[in-house]
């Protein structure tokens, strides 16, 4: 255990000193990103990996996006404020949208069309209340005057974003763990399981799944609020809508969902294939990045739907497998 | 005063009857996606990227290969129709017993591929068929012949479908099949074709709903974002694989949107029908036609 705890001290150590080591703006570019959607990819598998599969996560990303810039544009109001706010907001929703959809044993299916009705209506909202938000042609905020970038939270620094998106990234493992460690994770894995069992065994259902749904829709509105605040341009295109709701859930079970950093693979893998693809095909390789995803996609679900880090430490766990027989007598790799 | 109510009256009666002409289309789509989902089980997230797909094969024929449009549309609805049934085959046949959410997602990374399969093969312009069908006046009302043919033709194929379905075998299998998938296999059918010819029929209705929309809008890689959500929602409110509730729930929609549209933008006509969607989840879970337990 204490070699594990060695390990993660030693990658963190690692990541925090990249940047001053290696200088490449393109590069730290592409990893602020990587760390950013990752932290994206983690909220949504934090109820994902509970068999509650959203997709109005992109609305929730949108709100917090859209709110931190409204606020900042209109009421100069700091984002410090906006964040929190946008935040809410999107908590306010998903309360909202979720408990009736709890109370009423709204799942599988039913659930998954409810919350694309969700991020639909964030999507259309956006559109409609053009004269605020730019429709469709996206919204900038307003750069602040110089030396104020910390109250705007704007930042100029490729290091100083890093260290942020770090940060954050962080946060979403620790939470990961956090509820990986808790009451919360028996209960919504026995209501995975068995509604009704769970209920019977004394779990409160709604409860339970609200309280899940609420830190997941929290944690993605502030991806949202940062990927706003780190690229200083968003459209209802790249942080609201369906589209990105199904880059969520893609990006989450390629990676693995069952596993903490089961998304940040996932988005690694997406994040960097897109830019190969840009790089290496320039404005011909448009399109080709979603259709291998989609392929991918398709491939995963059907042979691999643990995704990769997921299969791969099942393999390292127990190369145990029913199916292979002969192996049985081998003996087994000490588990941690 | 009197004549701002008599234009306004005007008005609200051409978006009602808009609503309408709209709804018979949506019907249609709906009816697709009800009709794979109560035989098989499974949601086509991708459907409206079918109906793309269909589009795109309208534009070629027509546009390029200089096709008549009645001849084109018969060859698209055959070809839609092969793509829902490859689609069974190679999508979701594998994934029969995987749970139900699985499926779903499988068939959102088909929709990546098939809207990126547009953007590369088709490029993101958009283009339509340069078919411009006149404007009926009635009265002072106008309506596009456009939307008076796809509304017909929409009818027409779902009175086929219901009598493909009530008056022959296969479709008595369907229906059967849709009650009770474990005792059919007994009775002699086997689920594997039956669950393929259902799915080149959902095909075929996609196809036939992309002849008709290709005559109103301008069809690119994107096209099915704009009315595929919208789908699905009909769907849920008229109660999943409930395709008489579909039907219904397909023209409340219609309405929503037509009246919301006139009495401000578009977008809050979807909004308002959105809106109205999750609030009817509350009141009825199982959809408009359910009796609440």
């Amino acid at each position: 255990m204490n070699r594990q705890a060695a390990f993660w001290i030693i990658a963190l150590i690692a990541l925090v000193a990249l940047p001053f080591v290696h200088r490449d703006p393109y590069h730290l570019h592409v990893l602020v990103l990587i760390l950013i959607w990752s932290f994206a990819y983690t909220s949504w598998s934090i109820m994902g990996r509970f068999g509650l599969v959203s997709l109005g996560h992109g609305g929730f990303m949108g709100i917090g996006a859209y709110v931190t810039a409204l606020l900042w544009n209109h009421l100069g109001v700091s984002p410090w404020i906006g964040i929190p706010l946008g935040m809410a907001t999107a908590g306010v929703l998903a309360l909202i949208v979720a408990y009736p959809c709890f109370r009423f044993r709204i799942t599988g299916h039913y659930f998954v069309l409810v919350t694309l009705a969700l991020s639909g209506i964030v999507l259309q909202v956006i559109t409609a209340t053009r004269d605020y938000t730019g429709g469709s042609l996206g919204y900038t905020p307003q750069r602040a005057p110089s030396g104020k970038g910390l109250f705007a939270l704007q930042f100029d620094d490729k290091t100083t974003w890093y260290l942020i998106a770090l940060a954050v990234w962080v946060l979403g493992l620790v939470i990961w763990r956090a509820i990986d460690r808790s009451m919360i994770r028996h209960a919504m894995e026995a209501i995975s399981e068995d509604e009704d069992a769970a209920a019977a065994a004394g779990v409160n259902v709604t409860a339970e799944k609200l309280k899940i749904t609420l830190i997941s829709a929290l944690m993605t509105a502030l991806a949202g609020a940062l990927y706003c605040q780190y690229q200083m341009f968003i459209s209802p295109d790249t942080v609201s809508g369906i589209a990105v709701s199904l880059q969520m859930v893609f990006a989450a079970i390629v990676g693995g969902v069952y596993v903490a950093l089961g998304p940040t693979v996932g988005a690694v893998i997406t994040i960097v294939l897109a830019e190969v693809l840009r790089i290496s095909f320039g404005t011909k390789a448009v399109g080709w990045d979603n259709l291998v995803y989609g392929l991918l996609l398709v491939l995963f679900i059907i042979f691999l739907p643990k995704g990769i880090l997921g299969s791969v430490i099942d393999r390292i766990k127990s190369p145990r497998k029913p199916s292979r027989g002969h192996e049985q007598q081998t003996v087994p790799i000490a588990r941690r | 005063m009197q004549s701002f109510l008599d234009i306004f009256d005007i008005y609200l009666l051409e978006a009602v009857i808009n609503g309408i002409l709209l709804g018979g289309v949506l019907a249609l789509l709906a009816l697709g996606l009800n009709l794979i989902f109560g035989v098989i089980d499974v949601t086509w997230i991708c459907y409206a990227e079918l109906v793309m797909i269909g589009m795109y094969g309208m534009y070629y024929l027509v546009q390029v290969f200089h096709l008549p449009y009645w001849a084109a549309a018969p060859l698209v609805i055959l070809l839609v129709a092969l793509l829902g049934a490859a689609l069974h085959f190679l999508v979701i046949a594998p994934l029969l017993t995987a749970p139900p959410i699985n499926q779903l997602l499988a068939t959102g990374g088909v929709l990546f591929i098939l809207q990126s399969f547009a953007t590369v093969a088709f490029g993101i312009d958009f283009r339509n068929l340069g078919i411009r069908l006149p404007v009926l006046a009635l009265g002072e009302m106008n309506f596009s012949y456009a939307r008076l043919l796809s509304f017909g033709a929409a009818l027409l194929g779902m009175i086929g479908v219901y009598l493909f379905l009530t008056r022959t075998f296969t479709g008595t299998a369907i229906r059967a099949i849709a009650q009770d998938r474990q005792i059919m296999p007994l009775m002699g059918v086997d689920p594997k074709r039956i669950y393929l010819v259902t799915s080149a029929i959902g095909g075929g209705l996609a196809g036939l709903a992309a002849c008709l929309l290709v005559l109103q809008y301008d069809v690119h890689p994107f096209v099915g974002l704009s009315f595929g959500p919208i789908t699905f929602l009909i769907c849920v409110l008229g109660g999943l694989g409930n395709f008489i509730g579909g039907f219904i729930a397909a023209f409340v929609f219609a309405e929503i949107i037509s009246l919301g549209g006139l009495f401000s933008d578009l977008e809050w006509g979807y909004v308002l029908a959105f809106a109205f969607f999750i609030v009817m989840m509350f009141i009825r879970p199982a959809g408009l036609l359910a009796r609440r337990s």
